[in-house]
C-alpha cells in the first residue's frame, strides 16, 4: 500500500465516525420491516413468545444497519448525512468515482432489544493494490462497522468489501 | 411456525423454497422500511436513466431481511442468526419471480454445547442467481435448549 496516498494510509485500523442511532430502537421499524418480507416470526410480533424465549422485545437481527441510516433531512444538518462514510471518504481520497459493494459478512452478538441506544463505529481495514477488473481500474477496500449498546455490550459487527473503480 | 431441532438436520438437506412474485411496492416498501431514501430504490426516471438499470431495485439491507424470515420460516422462532456473508452479484426487479433455495452445508455442536447448521441459500430469478448467503445459524439441541439463552463464552457465532 505504500503508493496510497498519506492521508488515506492514516486511516487504516483506526476508530473513525463514532456515532449514536437517531432515535432508539422502536417497533415501528420493526413492524414494517417484518411486513415488507412477511416475516411472521412470532418474536417480532407477540411481546409472550419474546419474553419467553429472549426476556423481552427484540429487534431482527439483520435490522442492524437500519438503526444508523440518517434521516434524509433534519434541522440543522448542513450536508448530505451518508452511512458507510469511509467507504465515500475512499471513493473521494482516491478519485475512483464509481464503487460496488462485493461482499458483506454480518455477525450477530447480545440481540438488539427494543429501547436500545446502539453506538457503532468504523475502522478501514484495508485496501489493495490497483487491480484491474470487468468494472474497470481501482482498488478493494475492508470497512468493519461494529455495533454496541449502551451498555457497551457488542451486539453485530459488520465487514463491507468494496471496489471503486474509473470506467476504463 | 415449526419448532426444529438439531437431530432433524443433516448435511444435504434442501429447505423448502420460497417464490414471491415481486412489485415496485415490494421495492419500495422494503427500502423504506429499512431507510434507505436513494432514488434508484424508489425512482423508476432515476434508476434507468442516471443507474442505467431496468427498473428500480432491491436493495441488500431489505434483502437481508428476506433471508433472514426465509431461515427463521425454516427453523422456527428458537432458531438465532450466527452470521451472514452476502455476495450481491445481480439485482432484483419489479415482476421478478425470486426464489430462495437453501441447503444444509454441515451441522455440528460446538465446545459450549451450542447446535448448529451451516447453510447456503440463494435468491434467484430465472437462473440468474441475485445474492448468495452463507448462513451459521444455531438451532436447539433437543427440546428444552434454547440458543437465545446463550451469552458471553457460550454464544460462539
Amino acid at each position: 500500500m505504500d503508493d496510497l496516498p498519506q492521508h488515506i494510509q492514516d486511516m487504516v485500523g483506526k476508530e473513525l465516525y463514532p456515532e449514536e442511532g437517531e432515535f432508539p430502537v422502536e417497533n415501528g421499524y420493526i413492524y414494517t420491516t417484518c411486513s415488507s418480507v412477511e416475516n411472521g416470526n412470532p418474536l417480532f410480533w407477540d411481546e409472550d413468545t419474546a419474553t419467553e424465549l429472549t426476556g423481552g422485545p427484540i429487534a431482527p437481527p439483520t435490522m442492524i444497519s437500519v438503526w444508523f441510516r440518517p434521516h434524509l433531512w433534519a434541522p440543522g444538518r448542513t450536508k448530505e448525512a451518508l452511512p458507510l462514510q469511509i467507504h465515500f471518504d475512499l471513493k473521494a481520497g482516491l478519485d475512483l468515482p464509481e464503487a460496488v459493494m462485493t461482499d458483506n459478512t454480518i455477525v450477530f452478538h447480545e440481540p438488539v432489544r427494543v429501547g436500545d441506544r446502539l453506538k457503532t463505529h468504523q475502522v478501514l481495514r484495508s485496501v489493495s493494490d490497483p487491480k484491474t477488473t470487468k468494472l474497470g481500474t481501482g482498488r478493494f477496500w475492508v470497512i468493519d462497522v461494529e455495533y454496541f449498546n449502551q451498555d457497551g455490550a457488542q451486539v453485530a459487527s459488520e465487514s463491507y468489501t468494496g471496489f471503486g473503480y474509473k470506467r476504463d | 411456525m415449526s419448532k426444529l431441532t438439531l437431530d432433524q438436520v443433516s448435511e444435504g438437506q434442501q429447505l423448502p423454497e420460497l417464490p414471491y412474485d415481486v412489485t415496485a411496492t415490494t421495492i419500495v416498501l422494503g427500502a423504506l422500511a429499512s431507510r434507505d431514501f436513494r432514488p434508484m430504490h424508489h425512482d423508476y426516471k432515476f434508476a434507468t436513466v442516471r443507474n442505467g438499470t431496468q427498473d428500480i431495485f432491491m436493495n441488500t439491507p431489505n434483502l437481508a431481511s428476506w433471508f433472514e424470515r426465509y431461515i427463521t420460516d425454516w427453523t422456527g422462532p428458537e432458531g438465532r442468526l450466527g452470521r451472514m456473508r452476502f455476495r450481491m452479484r445481480d439485482s432484483i426487479y419489479p415482476e421478478d419471480k425470486m426464489v430462495f433455495r437453501g441447503t444444509v452445508k454441515g451441522v455440528e455442536t460446538d465446545e459450549a454445547g451450542c447446535g448448529w447448521a451451516q447453510l447456503d441459500v440463494d435468491v434467484t430469478v430465472d437462473d440468474r442467481v441475485c445474492t448468495s448467503c452463507e448462513v451459521r445459524v444455531a438451532i436447539p439441541t433437543n427440546n428444552d435448549d434454547n440458543p437465545w439463552a446463550r451469552k458471553g463464552d457460550d454464544w460462539r457465532p
